[in-house]
């Protein structure tokens, strides 16, 4: 019989205004991975920020016992004291620390106010071995790639003695090949008894990993599931987060699709600072009226590059190649004229790149397209929220009103803002970078309704993504793109996960 | 209920203009019991605006910079200094004619802004190094044109440009019929501004109702032409029994209005706040932002350069000493009134309440006698009394 490492018990947590968990109970036995599913919003993260001490023990109502202690923890620092870690989504490494350093960052190694940097170093070189990390522990951190900074956090913990490791959507900005190396390192770890709890939104890891799943809605826990007892498929945890059947994940559409619409020939791009670094190489696609075509291909492989390059030379140098729109050939020097061209890029990261975080979603929805709501570059600020409104309410954004801030709306909720703002810009051709990651089963489906209201209306969209079901499931056409190179062209008939995995894999062993 | 809720709203964003009022009370009040005089009277209040207008002016190009991420401009005070001396050696050692004089004055202040500008916009240095470097050999040129030695007097049509009143002129005494004029004329000046502001209102909301956006309640907008009025109303009558309006405040207003019109309105003016909110985005959305640094650090020289002229009109003087740490306090305004130091959001009403803000503190405290030492300790720690008021107010608006 396993062991009760953590039992918390009808938890309830009010923030003003609304009930962010209510009356929520968790059992996690000792050495399992229990997987937490639930929509964004449903109250995933607070509960584990109750759990680890981001809210003080007078900030809820209800009970924690860990390792059949009561416990009432105030910090982090209470909760790290007793071996619970939490890591969460956006990762808290500082870049231009070494691996060491951060690892033991706020638990330096040495006595009094010495570090001791050679055990700081042996130690976190030892740690790293035991992630499979190759790397030294002296590499600072903005030198290696996010998958790796993710599995020095998990080392960071295990520093720490660890015993209970909670994770906040670890792969959500990691590449297939990543995410798996990391869901393995789990499973390894649970050998060695370390206990996880795992929130996710890619419901095929938690398949893959899981023990127990506990799903919760709208701050309520609806299901649990056992993997000896009970069905553990993907359409029975969608079924208990959303309330609903899904029957189809990607919503119908009829193509029609029209004559050629874009065209890029022999596209060349080099690296920004590496001028020998061919960064896409010798690309050719055809994007055409009312088609949705997907490019698929793993991380690094070129694919957001290209559509920078592409959007106004926003990205790379020695740009060379042909750009024909709508038969013409054109000249795209400046993300000024991208736009004129009616040509939108909607980046992969709408925190970095996209969205004016502390600014209304008003002012976000006009900014890439002012002359429209503007007589002499005197702005009409009624028409803005007007206009704002009007997007709001086609794209379904939930929020209070347009004047609310994009920074207090949900993932899927700025990612409906950001695509209002690249919509209002009236764009023939969208390419749209990694269009769902991060956001959850039902705002994932209406980004796909929309992109079919897209192309219904004769518009093109190129969609890069690395989620295979979605390439699979949207797209008429799929490109496959590996080291800067288009490597294939699948048709929707022909395109399986099989099929777009064997040309990424026979290229690799081709170099 | 609602209504009750608007105003508690309205309060909370205003915080910082509550802690002015709440000041300008306090020092009211101290005064009063002490026996030591009144804050509000008219030749007081005319004194705060006429003392502090280079604080508004600079301040308003300071947000600017700001804005667009946090930057400042350490170089302004120096700035006004040369402005002095150039505008001292033309109208007084060399006898040009003050127009022209003041034309070039300006000029030279853009070209100033626009070389700090080039290095910080197109070349990439760190503004702070850039104008850093500004504060020190500005100050240097400066000295170097004077020679050291301050330059004096202007000449009677240079000082009445920056310092006489409408519409009395400064040295003249005032007789009791002049006295009568001044009021009607005052007094008659305000109700038009009232009037016009009324006339803004009843059109912004007919074009509101025609093109079928949602307007505030009849109650709020009324509520809100009353209280704006009665404040301007209140000001005008106090001036109106000193000497008039004050030539520099009629500056200030078109210098306050038409940059509150540019960040609120134009284009441009939105892109400063895109910059700041979030550069990378900004960049991505088609917008030139070299273009938009360039013309912050620019702009920030002209106005300089208007900040260096009333300066020199009102001390009568242009002196190697001019302008010092005029850029704190420029910077001091801007941050009190609400401006984020990460840039991306203030507004230029708010830099004018932090430096009426400072403003009525100084003046109260040496009309109270306060010592010297101890007026910057109190200046110092109420500031900090004020910033914190503001923004745990804000705080407690965004929970909700």
């Amino acid at each position: 019989m396993a062991q009760t490492l953590l039992k918390m018990n009808n938890i309830t947590k009010t923030f003003p205004g609304a009930i962010a968990l209510d009356n929520v109970s968790l059992q996690v036995e000792k050495g399992e991975i229990h997987a937490i599913v639930g929509e964004n919003g449903a109250g995933k993260s607070t509960l584990m920020n109750v759990l680890s001490g981001v809210f003080s023990h007078n900030e809820y109502v209800g009970d924690i016992e860990y390792e059949g202690k009561h416990c009432k923890f105030n910090t982090i620092r209470d909760s790290e004291h007793v071996g619970i870690v939490i890591i969460h989504q956006e990762l808290a490494l500082v870049p231009l620390l070494s691996i060491g350093e951060n690892m033991f960052l706020g638990n330096e190694r040495g006595k009094y106010v010495n570090i001791d940097w050679d055990e700081t170093f042996a130690k976190a070189d030892s740690y790293l071995k035991l992630v499979g990390l190759n790397e030294s522990s002296r590499t600072l951190v903005k030198d290696i790639s996010v998958g790796k900074q993710q599995l020095v956090e998990i080392a960071k913990a295990l520093a720490k003695d660890v015993k209970l490791l909670i994770l906040d959507e670890p792969t959500a900005s990691l590449n297939e090949s990543d995410s798996r190396k990391l869901l393995d390192l789990l499973l390894d770890l649970r050998q060695k008894g370390v206990t996880s709890i795992l929130i996710s939104h890619k419901l095929n890891e938690v398949e893959y990993i899981a023990d127990k799943i506990t799903v919760i809605r709208d701050g309520a826990v609806i299901k649990n599931l056992d993997k000896k007892t009970d069905s553990f498929t993907e359409d029975d945890i969608i079924t208990a987060m959303v309330g609903r059947t899904l029957t189809d994940r990607f919503p119908k559409r009829n193509t029609s699709i029209g004559e050629v619409c874009l065209e890029v020939k022999n596209w060349n791009v080099y690296h920004p600072l590496y001028e020998d670094k061919k960064v896409c190489d010798n690309v050719n696609l055809t994007l055409r009226k009312g088609e949705i075509v997907g490019i698929s291909g793993l991380m690094g492989a070129g694919r957001t590059e290209l559509a920078m390059s592409i959007f106004g030379k926003s990205y790379g140098q020695k740009i060379s190649g042909e750009l024909i729109l709508n038969g013409k050939k054109i000249q795209l020097n400046s993300i000024k004229e991208a736009i004129k061209e009616k040509i939108a890029y909607v980046t992969e990261d709408r925190k970095d790149e996209g969205l004016l975080l502390n600014n209304p979603i008003y002012i976000n929805t006009t900014l890439a397209k002012m002359d429209k709501v503007s007589k002499y570059n005197v702005l009409d600020l009624d028409l803005e929220v007007k206009v704002s409104n009007e997007y709001k309410q086609k794209l379904n954004t939930k929020c209070s009103n347009v004047m609310q801030n994009v920074g207090s709306l949900s993932g899927g909720n700025q990612q409906k803002v950001l695509l209002s703002k690249w919509m209002f810009a009236d764009p023939d051709v969208l390419m749209l970078d990694e269009p769902t990651r991060g956001i959850d089963v039902g705002a994932k489906y209406e980004i796909y309704t929309i992109m079919n209201q897209l192309v219904a209306e004769g518009k093109s969209v190129l969609m890069i993504s690395s989620e295979m079901p979605e390439i699979l499931g949207m797209c008429d056409r799929v490109y496959v793109m590996y080291d800067g190179r288009i490597v294939a062209e699948f048709t929707k008939e022909q395109a399986t996960q099989e099929s777009i995995m064997s040309a990424i894999l026979s290229s690799a062993k081709g170099v | 209920m609602k209504f009750y809720q608007t105003i508690i709203d309205a309060m909370k964003k205003n915080g910082m203009l509550m802690a002015l009022i709440g000041v300008v009370i306090l020092f009211q009040v101290l005064l009063i019991a002490t026996g030591k005089g009144v804050l509000l009277t008219p030749a007081n209040i005319s004194n705060i605006i006429v003392q502090n207008s280079y604080v508004v002016i600079l301040a308003t190009g300071m947000l600017l910079c700001i804005l667009t991420g946090g930057n400042i401009d350490l170089s302004v005070g120096a700035v006004v200094c040369v402005i002095g001396a150039v505008a001292g050696t033309l109208i007084v050692n060399m006898g040009v004619n003050i127009y022209v004089s003041i034309a070039l004055c300006l000029f030279l202040g853009i070209a100033i802004g626009a070389w700090q500008g080039f290095w910080i916009a197109y070349v990439g240095i760190p503004p702070f190094i850039v104008t850093l470097a500004g504060f020190l050999y500005w100050r240097g040129v400066a000295l170097l044109i004077l020679d050291g030695l301050t330059i004096s007097p202007f000449p009677s049509n240079y000082l009445n440009l920056f310092t006489s009143f409408i519409p009395a002129s400064k040295d003249v005494l005032i007789t009791p019929e002049e006295a009568v004029f001044i009021k009607t004329v005052t007094i008659t000046i305000g109700a038009i501004i009232c009037l016009l502001f009324l006339a803004y209102l009843i059109k912004d909301r007919i074009t509101k109702t025609k093109k079928g956006y949602e307007t505030d309640s009849m109650v709020v907008t009324i509520s809100r032409f009353m209280l704006i009025s009665g404040g301007v109303m209140y000001v005008i009558w106090l001036l109106a029994n000193h000497k008039g309006i004050p030539i520099v405040l009629v500056i200030l207003g078109v210098i306050v209005l038409g940059y509150s019109y540019f960040t609120n309105k134009m284009v441009p003016g939105r892109h400063f706040y895109a910059l700041g909110g979030n550069a990378k985005a900004t960049r991505m959305s088609g917008i030139d932002t070299k273009k938009i640094m360039f013309f912050a650090y620019t702009n920030m020289g002209f106005l300089a350069a208007v900040a260096g002229l009333v300066v020199a009109g009102r001390f009568n003087s242009a002196n190697p000493a001019a302008g010092t740490l005029y850029e704190l306090d420029a910077i001091g305004a801007c941050f009190i009134g609400g401006a984020s130091a990460y840039g991306g959001t203030g507004t230029v009403g708010g830099s004018v309440v932090g430096a009426m803000f400072m403003g009525v503190l100084n003046n109260g405290m040496s009309y109270l006698g306060l010592d010297a030492n101890l007026q910057k300790t109190v200046k110092g720690l109420v500031v900090l009394a004020a910033v914190v008021f503001d923004v745990l107010s804000k705080r407690n608006t965004k929970s909700k």
